[in-house]
């Protein structure tokens, strides 16, 4: 497996720039499988979110149902968080964040509640381009209910029972880049620093951020025959590019040689570096992102980066045009008309 | 209720001797759908409101854009009584498609005006026909085809306002009001209804039967359809995010609200101080409204009961979870292609016990436009204050019929928002606080929003599997005390909900029930008993669910109280029942389930029906009106049991 990780910048300090530490980020204790992917996706959440120094009381977590959309109670347990119901987070997640446009959302789902029960609130949301950061916690089975196949299961990947699956696999990556989404990632559960990387972008972008991790079952998915396993992913994770990340905060002058690498602002002003491995990619071309999930799921690699980047579309939030405090706190005065307003539509139906 | 009282029927509107009958009539238009007669009957409908008489406009239209048959029905009527009724006085014949059927349902000796081709005098012999030439005169008028078409329309609201002295000058106003002042489209409708009161004059018979005079009794109010007014209530209630997906007929409500937010919730910047999203269907509707509530938003959606279906996971988790969030239905018939635009009120128990364990809701049910306005305000209080999903249950004939009003009133008090703990609360509580924690012993517990500055503020919501401190939990102990708090709330909320409308006539033996816009037909079934059968009879206006103490009064206060609502299986009556426990034996059913409003003299003729069954071994308890020949069902009532509440150790 290559390195896919640039590092940039200094050693992580003890407190971050609003003087928490990183065990105000920490959520209770985990109730999932020890080795199980989830925990180690929940520690970079709680990492990126310390070192990206956001107040975790402007954070709102939000999670369907299934093994994933536990971990949002094991993280950031200063955070407001809600378990919604099977498949159904987009809609809460939305609903919250037009009332208070402030909060900083992050959804947790797994590959049964996105793909399956959820797919088309999660393509909605994708379309909208709801401000939220989306992980899917992606092992290819369910987990809660023992073992069954998800819609991302890989075809002739094999259940400890024996079954195999005959159904082809959707990519959530390719989905979410057809429907336009302006940050698209996959990530490995057993690659937590290229991980943490990919959710400060993520944080930072000014839209739905989409991100797969593929992230192995531990109990039912992680044997011989399972293309979700940890060994499997190791072996055939694609690296697409270095990734390193620069904090609108810090003014490194990120030096490499000329044509290796490539740098895209994201909203809040930080900087996403990209340096190149093999091949060249350019995650701004939508065409040649589809070209290169389709390439490499035919040819059984697990493809890891940043596979889309357009961090210039306007959100939902921006396109409704709504003011600047927050619905929910809005006063009386504001929210309710003068009776002037009243009289003037009466006397129209009289 | 003396001999010659009850044998005797008094027709209260047959002319006597040549005299005319004045400001009472039903006028019935028949045209095709998609013709455009929407904007000549308003016309129609507004000229005489205009007059000062009280009138209603219904719409009984097809599930369909262009092509079938579509009714207007308008009903004059001087007392005020403005319910469906179901005899036409004055018909108007557009439709070769029902022309016959049209006709052959009239009573004898009502009017007939028909377009000439139909030839509807070929019918039947005892209707008084007028026959006009449609095409022919809207060929003077218009070289257009699709303006003649319409224009076509405003001939006939000219030659109904000649026959029956509707004044030319109330029609002008009427159509200047309709198309918004534009002179464009004024002129050539005024010239349509110049038309057709000049062959009218010239051409057709007098008729004297049904006269329209001017009176004093519409002054100063309003007409207006029940969506439009939740709307109104809604935007003036201080609705934030407003989350809906399209069905008939709720559509227009949430239609109503962009339409008046974007005149009147736009600030001075340009930007808006709401959130109004168009869903991909009723679960991401009801999911955005409860999320937005959660967040501290008054939200709200509407729909209808094939979109209350699909809402019924997210309300349960509404109900377990404690959010706010306001859904109207506005009933209609059936799932699917099951009239989807015809008037009902069968979602009672749907929304009463909408989803799975033990969930009980508060429904609020407006009977009035002006209700409407009230409720769309009150909804958003409850919900708040109750911390949970509140109905407000409408249907077509109220949210999409147009109806007199007095202006709404402007709401003079601040609206409630519940308990929510702000930063500095939770500073004087050093942080000690209990998400679900009943510290007031109402069954409402204190809630924060996500954003609070606090570092103790956060809590973690989930269904029903959580403690006092929203910990997860699956303990026994923890999951009873949270649905017995849960209980307790909805227990708290019955003297919080709208009361009750009771009219108690001290001698009477009879007490009617019933809700929304069952009352149009009662109230004037109740007038038709008085005066025509000597019965007086008292009255409970249901306003809301959960029901407050006073309905048990006052079913014990009657010998038999009829419960009269739309639907098959007299859902409201049942839950009644639940209620009232050994006094369940006085309650009579009578139901209307056509998909068009229930009238009053279905109501009277039911009623008089069962009591003249009392002294027979087996009284009538039960019926079921139009189609007519109700059965006989005796009903069997189970005995009350106690209930138990086994308490864990």
């Amino acid at each position: 497996m290559a390195d896919s990780t640039l590092k940039i910048g200094g050693e992580v300090p003890k407190e971050n720039r609003l003087g928490l530490k990183a065990t105000d980020y920490h959520g209770g204790k985990s109730t999932l499988c020890a080795g199980c992917g989830h925990d180690a996706i929940s520690n970079q959440i709680i990492r990126a979110f310390y070192e990206m120094n956001v107040k975790p009381e402007r954070v709102a977590k939000f999670s369907g149902i299934g093994c994933s959309s536990k971990t949002p109670a094991y993280f950031l347990g200063r955070s407001h968080g809600f378990n919604a119901v099977h498949g159904r987070m987009p809609a809460i997640a939305t609903g919250a964040i037009l009332a208070n446009k402030n909060l900083v959302g992050i959804g947790v789902s797994g590959d049964g509640d996105t793909a399956s029960i959820g797919l088309g609130q999660f393509m909605h949301m994708v379309r909208r381009n709801l401000p939220i950061i989306y992980i899917i916690e992606n092992n290819g089975v369910y987990g809660l209910t023992k073992g069954q196949f998800s819609a991302t299961a890989d075809e002739g990947s094999k259940l400890k029972t024996g079954v195999i699956n005959d159904l082809p696999p959707m990519d959530l990556c390719a989905l979410a880049v057809e429907l336009g989404c302006g940050y698209v990632a996959r990530g490995f559960a057993g690659d937590p620093k290229q991980m943490v990387n990919i959710l400060k972008g993520a944080i930072a972008h000014n839209g739905t951020a989409v991100i797969d991790v593929i992230s192995p079952c531990v109990t039912f998915n992680n044997h011989e025959g399972s293309t979700k396993s940890y060994p499997y992913a190791k072996e055939h994770d694609e690296i697409l590019h270095q990734i390193g990340f620069v904090p609108a905060y810090e003014q490194i002058e990120v030096e490499y040689e000329a044509g290796t690498t490539k740098e895209v602002t994201l909203h809040d002003g930080s900087r996403i570096v990209l340096k190149k491995l093999e091949e060249d990619y350019d995650p701004s071309d939508a065409v040649n992102a589809l070209q290169r999930l389709h390439r490499a799921n035919t040819g059984g690699q697990m493809l890891t980066g940043l596979v889309f980047l357009q961090p210039e579309k306007k959100s939902f939030i921006d396109l409704l045009n709504m003011v600047d405090e927050p619905l929910n706190t809005l006063p009386l005065e504001r929210t309710r008309p003068p009776k002037e307003a009243l009289d003037a539509i009466m006397q129209q139906l009289m | 209720m003396s001999e010659s009282q009850t044998a005797t029927a008094v027709l209260e509107r047959e002319p006597v001797d040549g005299a005319s009958v004045v400001n009472d009539c039903t006028i019935h238009v028949a045209t095709v759908n998609g013709s455009g007669s929407q904007s000549s009957n308003n016309v129609l409908m507004r000229s005489i409101f205009q007059m000062g008489v009280p009138v209603s406009g219904k719409n009984m239209f097809p599930s369909n854009i262009a092509g079938l048959p579509t009714w207007f029905t308008i009903r004059a009527n001087k007392d005020g009584w403005i319910a469906r009724k179901k005899e036409v006085d004055i018909m108007v014949c557009m439709n070769a498609q029902t022309a016959r059927e049209d006709v052959e349902a009239l009573p004898a000796g009502s009017l007939c005006i028909y377009d000439a081709p139909l030839n509807c005098k070929s019918v039947r012999n005892d209707v008084q026909y007028f026959e006009v030439p449609f095409s022919k005169l809207a060929m003077e008028i218009a070289d257009d085809a699709r303006m003649r078409k319409l224009l076509t329309n405003m001939i006939y609201v000219g030659v109904v306002a000649e026959l029956l002295g509707i004044e030319r000058d109330e029609i002008i106003n009427a159509i200047t009001k309709q198309f918004k002042g534009k002179k464009k489209a004024i002129d050539p409708n005024v010239a349509a209804i110049d038309k057709g009161i000049e062959f009218a004059k010239n051409n057709l018979p007098k008729q004297s039967k049904w006269r329209i005079t001017r009176m004093n009794k519409t002054a100063g109010k309003i007409i207006i359809d029940g969506n439009a007014a939740a709307a109104i209530g809604a935007i003036f209630g201080g609705v934030t995010v407003v989350t809906w997906y399209p069905i008939t007929p709720s559509s227009s409500l949430c239609e109503s609200i962009i339409e008046y937010a974007r005149q009147h919730r736009i600030e001075k910047d340009g930007r808006a101080n709401f959130a109004i999203v168009q869903a991909e269907d009723e679960l991401a509707a009801i999911g955005m409204v409860l999320g937005a509530g959660w967040a501290g938003a008054r939200s709200m959606t509407s729909t209808a009961g094939p979109g209350i279906s699909l809402m019924a996971e997210f309300i349960g988790l509404g109900y377990f979870a404690e959010l706010p969030g306001v859904i109207w239905d506005i009933q209609r018939v059936g799932p699917s292609t099951g009239l989807p635009t015809r008037t009902a009120q069968g979602d009672v128990n749907q929304l009463v016990y909408l989803s799975h364990g033990d969930t009980q809701h508060i429904v609020l049910i407006p009977s009035s436009v002006g209700e409407c306005f009230d409720f769309a305000i009150e909804a958003l209080d409850l919900a708040e204050e109750f911390q949970t999903p509140v109905f407000v249950m409408s249907d077509l004939d109220l949210g999409m019929n147009n109806w007199m009003s007095d202006p709404f009133t402007y709401p003079d008090k601040p609206i409630r928002r519940g308990k929510v703990l702000t930063a500095e609360q939770l500073n004087e509580l050093g942080g000690k606080w209990g998400r679900y924690d009943d510290v007031d012993n109402d069954g409402i517990p204190w809630r924060t929003l996500p954003g609070t500055e606090h570092p103790d503020a956060a809590y973690f919501t989930r269904g029903s599997g959580h403690d006092a401190f929203a910990r997860y939990s699956e303990r026994p102990q923890d999951y009873k005390a949270t649905v017995d708090r849960l209980a307790k709330k909805y227990e708290t909320s019955k003297h919080f909900v709208p009361k009750p409308v009771v009219d108690v006539k001290p001698d009477a033996k009879i007490g009617f029930i019933a809700y929304g816009t069952t009352d149009f037909a009662l109230e004037e079934a109740r007038h038709q008993l008085r005066t025509e059968r000597g019965i007086e009879t008292s009255y409970f206006r249901l306003r809301a669910v959960p029901f407050t103490d006073d309905l048990k009064h006052f079913i014990a206060t009657h010998d038999r109280v009829y419960v009269v609502e739309q639907n098959r299986d007299g859902q409201m009556g049942d839950i009644i029942k639940l209620e009232v426990g050994e006094d369940q034996r006085k309650i009579r059913k009578i139901l209307h389930y056509t998909g068009l409003p229930c009238d009053a003299r279905t109501i009277t003729s039911a009623v008089v029906k069962m009591e003249e069954s009392i002294n027979y071994p087996e009284p009538l308890l039960l019926v079921r009106a139009e189609p007519p020949a109700p059965g006989r069902v005796p009903l069997v009532g189970a005995a009350a049991q106690d209930v138990v509440r086994v308490t864990e150790d």
